[in-house]
């Protein structure tokens, strides 16, 4: 059973080979132990354990109300704004828990930038909606510096030559594609050290998602990515990793390509051949 | 009395039309009701309409204008010994011949001579014109009702769309009840105008509007009929707007606030207690805050500064310290301070639905960049919240101006120009129960200055709340 499945052609498609060159594997930023995660009564994590290197994309994938989104959340604290939420476990960047008391969440999300799954430009100008993480963590000294972060920023985003005329136009005057980019560079203006996406592209069409994930695969070279998808083929495209999760567990996790061809698990394997979710 | 009976008899009649119409229905169905287009509900509910609806239309117009027709048929022809008589006593002798002949106690006038007789001819007049009206309707609505049976009833049939007709008859109703909002509304305003520009036929709108002195008693003494000036009532508006200002001062920042903290802040316990306090302060009756101003918060303000103006007095500050020791109990801060917090939980419950209405994915970004609530509060959700928050003060500033129980109670009846606080301004809705109070003649421009001030501050108010209204609605189209 076993070598008949590692014979198999690809389920899926996956990204470029230069991405699973398997001397460049990064260190892991990231790493999770037995982390639980409870809205109230209501388990919602069961035990996860991951590991998520630097400078690569690793995608979560699994059916809704898996737990993806709770498990994304944990890692900048945003669970920490949910009523009734509680984190168990060890999550750590760099070595460091960020649950520990003396870890200002404030300052870790400075250090955890955060894509949501519908663009949330704030009721602000284009220019006010990146310069808002340098103005509230006080990174610009000068009106200047300010205004060449907000510029560095749009460029990485790849939303520049699309904006730069007009700065002073609200952010929610753009479609919903540059809405996205908008607030993707807002989130690297702060220069964070991880990027997590939540379903980036699920309000976006064809087009709009496709400069979102090439953006992602620039952004891979300066930052750590975590993205949350629901297309699997996404998933194969942009991800150097995946984890697959299954009803609050932590059901699998490995290069891309190795799951999307050679799962261990079969429920791994039900779920990209469509059989489960 | 009689058209309560009447009203009774025809709604039993109806029942009895809804039975027997129902039961034809089901004769119809011949035991297999899905074989009827209608339930036999429906066809015993449009029948019933048919009987009931006209015939009730007829007796409650009878009941509203029955009088005033029957009136104006009994002075059709006016007696030679009436016509003789000045016009207020013509008034007194027709209402007297309506009074006796209804059973009411008439005037204590006397008639004697020929004006008794003509009394008594008009009584026995209005005696039988009253007769006639109520013996012709209800036979009218008699008949009516036997129509609508006779019309309607053959109709049935197990194809008879009773359903469609009986949801036509629901939009005849409710489109009436609306329609008699909408002119109830008209009407009021129709009044206000009609009777507003009668008073400026007196007093020219630039005298009212910009004329700077307020007397209308000058008006009351035949020497100084419509003295010039005395009807300038711009002390009335910067009264009014001072108390306002006073008002909005107190409830804008603490309403706001509030708001801030029970969306943004407050755990759902708190919240929960919090909400429905707050609630309860909506629902004090102005006039308990009235008497709260009047009695508390007056005399201690008045001490408090009857105080300070001690400790000043034979000081450097002499000539504010003798001042302050004249302050009265009534004053501007008093009504415009009790009416600040009258206004809080408006404010606050309006801001708050506001603030929730937000999306939440805001808050969420503006929390992933690392701001802090207070940071998220001030560059995120106010600025997004701006246009209904501004909507929501307009609203109350339009509540403000237009408050009446606590200026009357509090701020004072002198109409002065002045911007100070603590002196006692008055307002137009202070001036408008003042000038209405009482016995009034209905045609002097004393009277009619109130219908003059009321025109002004309906335009003022309707005007803020349709802008206002207007800001509050392009914000939720916004978030949708
Ligand atoms: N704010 C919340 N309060 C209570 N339960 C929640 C909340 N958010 C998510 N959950 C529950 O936690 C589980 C995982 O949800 P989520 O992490 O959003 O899943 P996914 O992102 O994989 O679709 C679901 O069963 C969901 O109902
Ligand atoms: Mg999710």
């Amino acid at each position: 059973m076993v070598t008949s499945m590692t014979l198999q052609p690809p389920l899926i498609r996956t990204a470029a080979p230069h991405s699973h060159n398997p001397a460049a594997v990064e260190p892991s930023k990231i790493v999770i132990r037995d982390v639980n995660v409870f809205y109230g009564a209501k388990q919602a994590l069961d035990s996860v354990s991951i590991d998520i290197p630097g400078r690569s994309v690793t995608a979560f994938i699994g059916p809704s109300g898996c737990g993806k989104s709770t498990f994304l959340r944990c890692i900048n604290r945003m669970n920490d704004t949910i009523p009734g939420c509680r984190v168990e476990g060890a999550i750590e960047i760099d070595g460091a828990d960020v649950n520990d008391k003396t870890v200002d969440p404030v300052v870790l999300r400075a250090k955890v930038g955060m894509v949501f799954q519908k663009p949330n430009p704030f009721p602000k100008s284009i220019f006010e909606n990146v310069a808002y993480g340098p103005r509230i963590h006080g990174i610009a000294s000068s009106k200047s510096e300010l205004e060449g972060i907000v510029e560095a920023s749009l460029k990485k985003a790849g939303l520049w030559a699309e904006v730069s005329d007009r700065l002073n136009a609200p952010g929610t005057s753009l479609s919903g594609g540059q809405q996205q980019r908008l607030v993707i560079a807002r989130a690297i203006a702060v220069n964070p050290e991880i990027i997590l996406m939540d379903e980036p592209c699920s309000a976006l069409d064809p087009i709009a998602t496709a400069r979102i994930e090439e953006l992602i695969d620039d952004l891979r070279q300066q930052f750590c990515i975590v993205i949350v998808t629901h297309s699997m083929a996404q998933a194969a495209r942009v991800s150097q990793r995946t984890a697959f999760f299954h009803m609050g567990r932590l059901i699998e996790a490995g290069p891309t390509e190795e799951i999307f061809t050679n799962p261990r698990e079969s429920r791994t394997q039900d779920y990209i051949t469509g059989r489960i979710g | 009395m009689t058209i309560l009976i009447a009203l009774a008899l025809l709604a039993a009649f109806s029942a009895s039309v809804y039975m027997l119409s129902r039961r034809r229905a089901v004769a119809l169905a011949e035991g297999r009701s899905a074989s009827l287009h209608s339930l036999p509900g429906y066809h015993g509910t449009w029948v019933a309409l048919w009987a009931g609806v006209p015939a009730a239309l007829i007796i409650i117009l009878f009941a509203i204008f029955g009088a005033r027709i029957e009136d104006s048929a009994l002075r059709a022809q006016v007696p030679a010994a009436v016509a003789e008589l000045p016009a207020e006593r013509q008034e007194v002798f027709w209402s007297d011949a309506s009074a006796i002949a209804r059973g009411q106690t008439p005037s204590e006038i006397s008639y004697q001579g020929p004006i008794g007789e003509a009394l008594a001819a008009k009584t026995a007049e209005a005696r039988r014109l009253s007769v006639i009206g109520l013996v012709s309707v209800l036979a009218l609505s008699g008949v009516l009702a036997l129509c609508g049976v006779l019309l309607a009833y053959p109709r049935l049939s197990k194809d008879f769309r009773a359903r469609n007709r009986v949801e036509g008859w629901t939009g005849v109703l409710l489109i009436a009840c609306s329609t008699l909002a909408v002119l109830t509304t008209v009407g009021i305003l129709g009044s206000l105008i009609w009777e507003s520009m009668r008073f400026f036929q007196s007093v020219s709108p630039a005298d009212f509007l910009f004329g700077t002195s307020w007397d209308p008693q000058i008006a009351m003494r035949s020497d100084q009929v419509a003295a010039k000036g005395a009807f300038g009532a711009v002390p009335l508006f910067v009264g009014t707007f001072l108390i306002m200002l006073i008002a909005m001062t107190v409830a804008a920042p603490v309403g706001l606030f509030s708001a801030i903290y029970l969306s943004e802040y407050a755990g759902p316990g708190t919240r929960a207690t919090i909400k429905p306090l707050l609630e309860i302060l909506a629902g004090v009756p102005t006039v308990v805050y009235g008497f709260f101003a009047a009695l508390t918060v007056g005399p201690s303000f008045r001490a408090f500064f009857n105080w300070v103006g001690a400790m000043l007095v034979e000081g450097p500050m002499d000539p504010l310290g003798q001042y302050l020791m004249t302050v009265q109990n009534q004053m501007a801060l008093t009504a415009g301070v009790v009416m600040g917090i009258m206004l809080i939980p408006f404010v606050s419950s309006l801001s708050d639905d506001i603030i929730n209405a937000v999306p939440q994915t805001l808050r969420d970004g503006s929390y992933a960049m690392g701001a802090t609530k207070s940071e998220t509060v001030k560059r995120v959700i106010l600025p997004a919240a701006l246009p209904g928050v501004a909507g929501a003060l307009m609203l109350a500033v339009s509540r403000a101006i237009g408050e009446t129980m606590i200026v009357t109670m509090a701020a004072g009846l002198q109409a002065k120009l002045t911007a100070n606080p603590l002196d006692t301004v008055t307002t137009v809705t202070v001036q408008i129960v003042t000038l209405l109070t009482g016995d009034q003649e209905f045609d002097s421009p004393k009277t009619l200055a109130a219908f003059g001030l009321g025109l002004t501050l309906f335009t003022v108010t309707l005007a803020l709340n349709i802008v206002a209204l207007g800001f509050v609605r392009k914000y939720r189209e916004q978030y949708d």
